[in-house]
């Protein structure tokens, strides 16, 4: 008889880092593991505690963890560096062009 | 990597059975307007998502525009004159009756979500005097402002109004649960939907849906080409989880597709060769009609379409002179003359010029209300724009009234892609369907990105209803039909294979070999030997490789089961590029071995389905649908008078 492998998980890191949780504002409500329509978190099975961030190479970077997140500031979701797009002073026009 | 506790309770083994009238496969857009629309007609109806309704779908977070709502109270355009202007577009490979649907019967959806509690009008007067708002509806407009049919939408408001309607109704929704295939029956002779089978993602539990009627709401393909391993999520546009798994269930169940042959080059990916969609300057979409700057600070032209200097910023949201509207939006990138609106001077030209680069999107030289429904309005309420672009760059010091966003690469979608790179984009293939959205599949209909020829949340929303409204009158007059419980016991035990090899292959890894063997074997070149190769690679993954799959977790499980669903639509796409024996422009389609550009022989629709492991081809002409205002009214006679509800 073959048998089932047991559940077994941990955290798949990657080379961003896009959900970071403030431990001092989140409450550990799990709202964003149940919005997370790409399932990267995992609710920490330690009342109270900040959701895991799993599959961090998973998320889509839609927000709706921070949308639904009844606590202002307590998760900041950020794009890879390598995503982050340059802005400048507006340039005056010159006046030697039309 | 330290093990972590799995949170959810281990149900593998376990099963439930529900029954329902309507059973709708995916709780995005589409499926939530077709399951409304079901229960609205007193139907038992269940929907099965894999994330959380509540925010889940590529509008998950938000729609920033809603295209041709054709019949709201501002419109100067009719569903007739858009949906032919889509259809000739295409040069008619093009899906007339779902663009109808989407022009005659997207305002109503609007008008829904409104009554759902979603905002659709600027009720705090924010733009009070814009010439893009309507003074006594309070309508604000995108693009063309003359024929004002395309909506500025605050649509991160929509998925959670729709959500608790949905509640409301009655409806029952069933989150966190794959839909993995189909169940199938014989009736009359005839092949009829009988339910679907689905796994839990969390737990692992299995769920036979025993339905008299299904509606597929699910995604269009992705992850066929661009893959990578490390930023998975931003590999494609949609969804990390909306990889095609509805088309590779009806593939399997001997569902007809069309035009799986067309794909594009790829343009958006965030995962490396572009930038997140709307985060860079750019004049597209959402960020029409920006003002563009070179980096000494000049202006960069918008062009009416024979070539005039615009101007004022206004005139790039007006038709010309003797045209009647002009088109914009998802699908719409280089149209016809008939059809072409204003754009910035062509980038070679510019550089012949002597424009120096980089270029910038430059808000601040726009009047203050253009700039801030871009900026503010439009970013905040655009998926996945609002948190990690619009909160992200403010939090940085970003001031559209006193910076400029630069722009990337030589184009305008801040993207570097080879040819090879595809994507399913610009109205891709999908389902073949008749003006009831029903597939060839007694009892199964289609809507939204499974539809052929797909674009935006509007056509999402007025398809997923119109396939809930079709879908409920059938099964309002049919039984349960039964089925082989060999199909609940196959499935289940496909499902788990993965769980029993202790060690083998991660679904990544067949994720990256399948999307080399596209790039390799049906890139942008296809001929019929490389075409065979890849098919006989496909093959061997499918004797080797598949077997040796393995997972420890519900949630591993359902990444492989997506992979599992990349490979079986890999293989449509395969094989519709083989049937094709031309090349076609409008189908952006190049096939070495047989270089005539559209002949008249070949330009119809070639559907494909497979048959007890046989390819089924068919021929359907252009225009199947014939006249689509005529044909529209004749089957839609009970909506037209029913209130449109």
């Amino acid at each position: 008889m073959k048998k089932m492998n047991e559940i077994r998980v941990s955290i798949v890191p990657c080379s961003a880092d896009p959900i970071i949780y403030d431990d001092s504002r989140c409450i550990g409500c799990n709202i964003c593991t149940q919005m997370c329509q790409c399932d990267v978190l995992l609710p920490n099975t330690e009342k109270g505690q900040p959701p895991i961030v799993a599959w961090p190479g998973e998320c889509y970077y839609c927000g709706a963890c921070v949308l639904q997140c009844p606590v202002e500031g307590a998760i900041r979701l950020e794009h890879p560096l390598m995503n982050r797009t340059k802005f400048v002073e507006a340039i005056p026009a010159p006046s030697d062009v039309e | 990597m330290s093990e972590i506790k799995w949170p959810y309770a281990n149900e593998f083994g376990k099963e439930e059975n529900i029954e329902c009238d309507v059973l709708v496969l995916g709780g995005g857009m589409a499926g939530c307007f077709a399951a409304i629309a079901a229960a609205r007609r007193g139907l038992k109806v269940v929907v099965v998502e894999k994330g959380a309704v509540k925010r889940s779908g590529a509008a998950g977070t938000g729609v920033d525009h809603w295209e041709s709502a054709c019949t709201n109270p501002c419109s100067k355009v009719t569903a007739k004159e858009i949906a032919e202007a889509y259809v000739d577009e295409q040069d008619h490979l093009s899906n007339g009756i779902a663009h109808y649907i989407c022009c005659e019967e997207g305002w109503d959806r609007l008008a829904d979500m409104e009554e759902f509690g979603g905002k659709i009008r600027d009720t705090e007067d924010e733009f009070k005097g814009a010439e893009f708002r309507d003074e006594a509806t309070k309508l604000m407009f995108a693009y063309d402002y003359e024929n004002k049919f395309t909506l500025r939408v605050w649509g991160k408001t929509f998925k959670p109004a729709m959500h608790d309607e949905m509640e409301r109704l009655g409806i029952k929704i069933c989150d966190y649960t794959e839909a993995t295939s189909l169940l199938t029956a014989e009736a009359e002779g005839k092949k009829r939907g009988a339910g679907a089978i689905g796994m839990n993602v969390h737990t692992g539990k299995i769920t036979v849906f025993h339905a008299k009627s299904t509606v597929l709401a699910m995604s269009r393909p992705a992850r066929l080409w661009l893959f990578n391993p490390d930023l998975t999520g931003l590999c494609e546009f949609r969804p990390m989880q909306s990889i095609g798994s509805g088309h590779s269930m009806g593939w399997r169940a001997g569902m007809e597709f069309t035009m799986m042959e067309k794909s594009v080059r790829a343009e958006f990916s965030a995962a490396g060769s572009s930038f997140p969609p709307y985060s860079t300057g750019n004049n597209h979409n959402t960020w029409y009609a920006a003002t563009m700057v070179d980096s000494r600070g000049v202006e960069i032209p918008y062009l009416d379409r024979d070539g005039n200097i615009l101007k004022t910023v206004s005139e790039r949201y007006h038709p010309v002179k003797g045209q009647k509207f002009f088109l914009k939006g998802g699908v719409i990138d280089e149209p016809k003359y008939e059809y072409r609106g204003p754009e910035t001077m062509p980038f070679d030209e510019l550089m012949k010029r002597g424009y120096k680069l980089p270029f910038y999107a430059d808000l601040s030289r726009m009047p203050e209300e253009e700039r801030r429904v871009i900026w503010g309005m439009m970013i905040g309420n655009e998926g996945k724009t609002k948190v990690p672009v619009l909160d992200y760059y403010e939090n940085r010091g970003f001031d559209p009234a006193k910076h400029a966003m630069q722009v990337y690469g030589t184009g305008w979608t801040s993207a570097s892609f080879s040819d090879d790179e595809r994507q399913l984009f610009g109205a891709p293939g999908g389902i073949m369907h008749d003006w009831d959205l029903k597939t060839n599949i007694e009892g199964i209909y289609a809507s939204g990105d499974q539809l052929f020829g797909s674009d935006c949340a509007g056509f999402a929303a007025a398809t997923g209803y119109y396939a809930g409204r079709k879908s409920a009158e059938w099964a309002k007059n049919e039984s349960l039909i039964d089925y082989d419980r060999s199909q609940v016991d196959e499935e289940i035990e496909r499902l788990y294979a993965p769980m029993y090899v202790e060690k083998g292959y991660g679904w990544k890894e067949l994720n990256f070999a399948l999307a080399k063997c596209m790039k390799n074997y049906c890139g942008a070149i296809k001929n019929e030997a490389l075409l065979l190769q890849g098919l006989d690679l496909l093959k061997s993954y499918r004797e080797e490789v598949v077997p040796q799959l393995s997972a420890s977790n519900p949630h591993d499980l359902m990444r492989t089961h997506e992979v599992l669903d990349i490979m079986d639509v890999a293989e449509m796409v395969m094989e519709s590029c083989r049937l094709r024996k031309s090349s076609s422009k409008t189908l952006c389609f190049t096939r070495s071995d047989y270089p005539e550009m559209d002949p008249a022989e070949d330009h119809h629709f070639i559907t494909i389905r497979r048959e007890n492991g046989k390819i089924v081809r068919g021929d359907v002409e252009l225009d199947y649908f014939g006249d689509l205002k005529t044909e529209y009214e004749k089957h839609n006679q009970d909506y037209i008078e029913g209130g449109r509800k």
